[in-house]
């Protein structure tokens, strides 16, 4: 599995706020992919009905999961596709690097693949001597810089144009020194240029899935840059990984889920690419891998079927959440520490990790429920990250500290006479410590507060005592 | 508008939920809120027997304190025809997660549903319920308002307090960019991950500035303070008040965080 920091989630976040070239490339995420969401919905009048539609058919799909992937794996077969489930990551890593020496693979192409990511795939294939290419522009930067994706639709959206160029000619030796890359299209040319060879030469293909088809044994990629197309079809043998929860029913569902899709995601209409494999190349097939193998991985998720957490199965991965999430707004992806970031990630990776590793994640969000308002698939993520609270406090592992001040603040709450009578006491006193200035710059147990902020002082009287006063006639 | 046989009286017996935050820092507040209740043709009454809504606990994973919270504010407005609070994220705990917190409960269950469903946010009450449409009060300063992520979400409050502001005398509405962007406060989040919170206040405190307003309004204690307090430690001289003192020109007391000479 790739490499956790999520238990240090608060250094991280100290570290994002500090990164100036970070912070730099944050900021243009709300004028992006935001702005460009909230123009394709409202361009699209039924999008209301079709984020229920879509909700419908995740939730029929999961309540019906074992039949469906049953179903897929007949078809994938009779297409002549190899289908291979793998209950853990462990699993996973071991079935492709199998397929991969089997194939004797020397050079190996991915398209983007979060699942791949998820199970450190890449770092598996290297230790048997492959030479791993990521194809995705986004994967192929964080590549060569020996990062991991900070967003899961835009890995390297943490990255700014400058750390690109000179990146690429520190890397890219071969060409002049003195070529223009000062523009976006030259930068995706000379990519396109160093990667047309691994594309030729690899013996393996590996690409995600965004979406599994029961109907027909299909396998679906959605992808901008054409990449995933070449990634599957010119190695010899094309690997196919998708998590157990990318499936649907039926190719009429891919067409509904991808309306939705394309518009959360990046506000297209339609990605540039929709692919649809269907086992390997046919007699008389002009093109296409020799052999086609499915790799569908549980590792946890199944056991989210039955509980509360079961409705973020619904997700489709296009990152509006986290497009729309102050916290990510403000820390970037690399600071949840693992693979998924923002909230999906919040409530998915304590699912997969654990929430003893994960804890900070849930509870690190406003609850301002701007990603609930823009996912595709309605998933409750608040409520869900609640959930995780309540699973943490109820096994006791809430900060000590803080479990003291929230029980003695509860014991006080629910007993309004004695919580009125010590606010009569304390407001008074605190209100008349700060009136001159209104405000404290400093307060013994509110350092987290005073920081980076004044807080007000209290007017003085609380507002029982004063409405009890002019209930009795006392003016105020 | 649905209007039961009780609500159609005459004067509509309107219970305060007043929070725990205007209860401890700004009084003037729920007097703001009783002077708009009254006008809007209520009979405004305060059960003492309220406290907190529970949202820090129900917020940290204690659903036991929550609950117990939620029986205690449901007991104390049961004679009441509305429950009116001046905060959009008070409002929406009681409307919203007090049914579901107590739905597991048979013996509170139905009293937890008539609660919510007379529970309101103070500013869409008085607009959407008792439909008022303008108020009597007079304020020259250039003002913009943020949008309170709760009281927005969760209850669609948006175009109500808008619509009333533009009938206050001398005031100019601007609308502050990104507005319904959180303002990094969360409750305890703002304590819990201080830093984070506060890169998100200082993004919202460069979109008010931006604004060139005076004056910066909202419908939430909690935020009001958080965006009161960044702005003071900026030093950026810009006044901060609940809406609720605007629309009732209850103006005595000086804005949030600020000292009285």
């Amino acid at each position: 599995m790739s490499a956790v920091t999520s238990p240090a989630f608060r250094d991280n976040a100290r570290a994002a706020l500090g990164d100036r070239q970070l912070q730099r490339a944050l900021a243009e995420v709300p004028r992006g992919l935001a702005a460009r969401r909230s123009a394709a919905r409202a361009d699209l009048p039924e999008f209301e009905a079709l984020r229920e539609a879509g909700r419908a058919i995740k939730d029929h799909t999961l309540a019906h999961l074992d039949l469906y992937l049953e179903a897929f794996e007949k078809k994938a077969r009779a297409a002549g596709s190899q289908v291979h489930f793998a209950p853990t990551a462990e699993d996973a890593r071991a079935i492709v690097r199998d397929i991969c020496r089997q194939a004797g693979a020397r050079v190996v192409t991915k398209g983007k693949s979060m699942i791949s990511e998820e199970i450190g795939l890449n770092q598996a294939l290297e230790a048997d001597g492959i030479e791993v290419v990521e194809t995705d522009l986004g994967e192929y930067l964080i590549q060569i810089r020996g990062e991991t994706p900070s967003h899961i639709i835009a890995p390297a959206i943490h990255l700014t144009q400058d750390q690109v160029e000179a990146d690429f000619r520190r890397l890219h030796t071969g060409l002049p020194a003195d070529r223009q890359l000062a523009e976006p299209a030259q930068l995706v040319a000379e990519a396109r240029q160093v990667l047309r060879g691994r594309f030729l030469a690899a013996d393996v293909g590996i690409t995600g899935a965004n979406f599994m088809i029961a109907e027909t044994g299909s396998t679906v990629i959605v992808t901008n840059e054409g990449n995933g197309d070449l990634t599957q079809s010119l190695p010899r043998v094309h690997v196919v990984l998708a998590s157990i929860e990318k499936m649907v029913p039926t190719l009429e569902d891919v067409d509904t889920l991808i309306r939705l899709l394309a518009r959360s995601a990046t506000g297209q209409e339609i990605s540039t690419y929709t692919t649809f494999s269907t086992g390997p190349r046919r007699a008389g097939d002009p093109d296409g891998p020799e052999a086609c193998h499915i790799v569908i991985l549980d590792n946890g998720r199944s056991e989210l079927l039955g509980g509360p957490f079961r409705e973020v199965l619904r997700c489709i991965r296009c990152g509006a959440c986290m497009n729309h999430c102050p916290v990510y707004g403000a820390i970037g992806g690399h600071a949840y520490g693992w693979v998924y970031p923002g909230p999906i990630g919040s409530v998915l990776t304590p699912a997969l990790i654990g929430v003893r590793q994960a804890r900070h994640l849930p509870n690190a969000s406003t609850f301002c429920g701007r990603c609930e308002e823009v996912c595709p698939m309605k998933i409750p993520l608040p409520g869900l990250m609640r959930h995780w609270r309540e699973a943490e406090f109820d096994a006791r592992a809430t900060p000590l500290l803080y479990r003291l001040g929230l029980a003695a603040w509860a014991a006080a709450a629910r007993r309004p006479r004695l919580y009125h009578a010590l606010a009569r006491l304390l407001m008074p006193a605190l209100g008349a410590l700060g009136r001159r200035r209104g405000a404290f710059r400093r307060l013994p147990l509110l350092g987290g507060w005073t920081r980076h902020r004044d807080l007000a002082a209290p007017q003085g009287r609380t507002f029982q005592a004063l409405w009890a006063d002019t209930r009795a006639g006392v003016p105020r | 508008m649905p209007v039961s046989a009780k609500s159609a009286a005459a004067r509509p017996r309107v219970g305060l939920f007043v929070t725990c935050l205007v209860d401890l820092f700004r009084p003037s507040v729920g007097f703001a809120a009783v002077r708009l209740l009254e006008q809007a043709g209520c009979e405004v009454d305060v059960p003492a027997r309220q406290t907190c809504c529970g949202q820090p606990a129900y917020n940290s994973g204690d659903r036991a304190s929550a609950r117990a919270l939620a029986r205690q504010t449901v007991a104390a407005f049961e004679a009441h025809d509305y429950v009116v609070a001046p905060s959009g994220s008070c409002a929406g705990m009681l409307r919203l997660h007090y049914p579901e917190l107590l739905a597991s409960d048979p013996a509170w269950r139905e009293r937890a549903a008539a609660f919510a469903g007379k529970v309101h946010e103070l500013v869409s009450f008085l607009v959407d319920v008792r439909g008022l449409a303008a108020v009597a009060a007079r304020l020259p300063a250039r003002a913009t308002y943020h949008d309170s992520c709760s009281g927005l979400r969760e209850l669609g409050v948006r175009d109500q307090p808008r619509k009333l502001l533009r009938t206050v005398e001398g005031l100019e509405l601007v609308e502050l960019a990104d507005a319904d962007v959180c303002c990094g406060f969360g409750g305890t989040f703002s304590v819990k991950y201080p830093d984070i919170s506060n890169a998100i206040v200082e993004r919202k405190t460069e979109q008010v500035a931006a604004s060139k307003a005076d004056l910066l309004l909202a419908g939430d204690l909690g935020c009001l303070m958080n965006m009161a307090g960044k702005l003071s430690r900026q030093g950026r001289r810009i006044a901060v008040r609940h809406v609720a003192e605007v629309l009732a020109g209850e103006l005595a007391d000086p804005p949030i965080g600020e000292g009285r000479p």
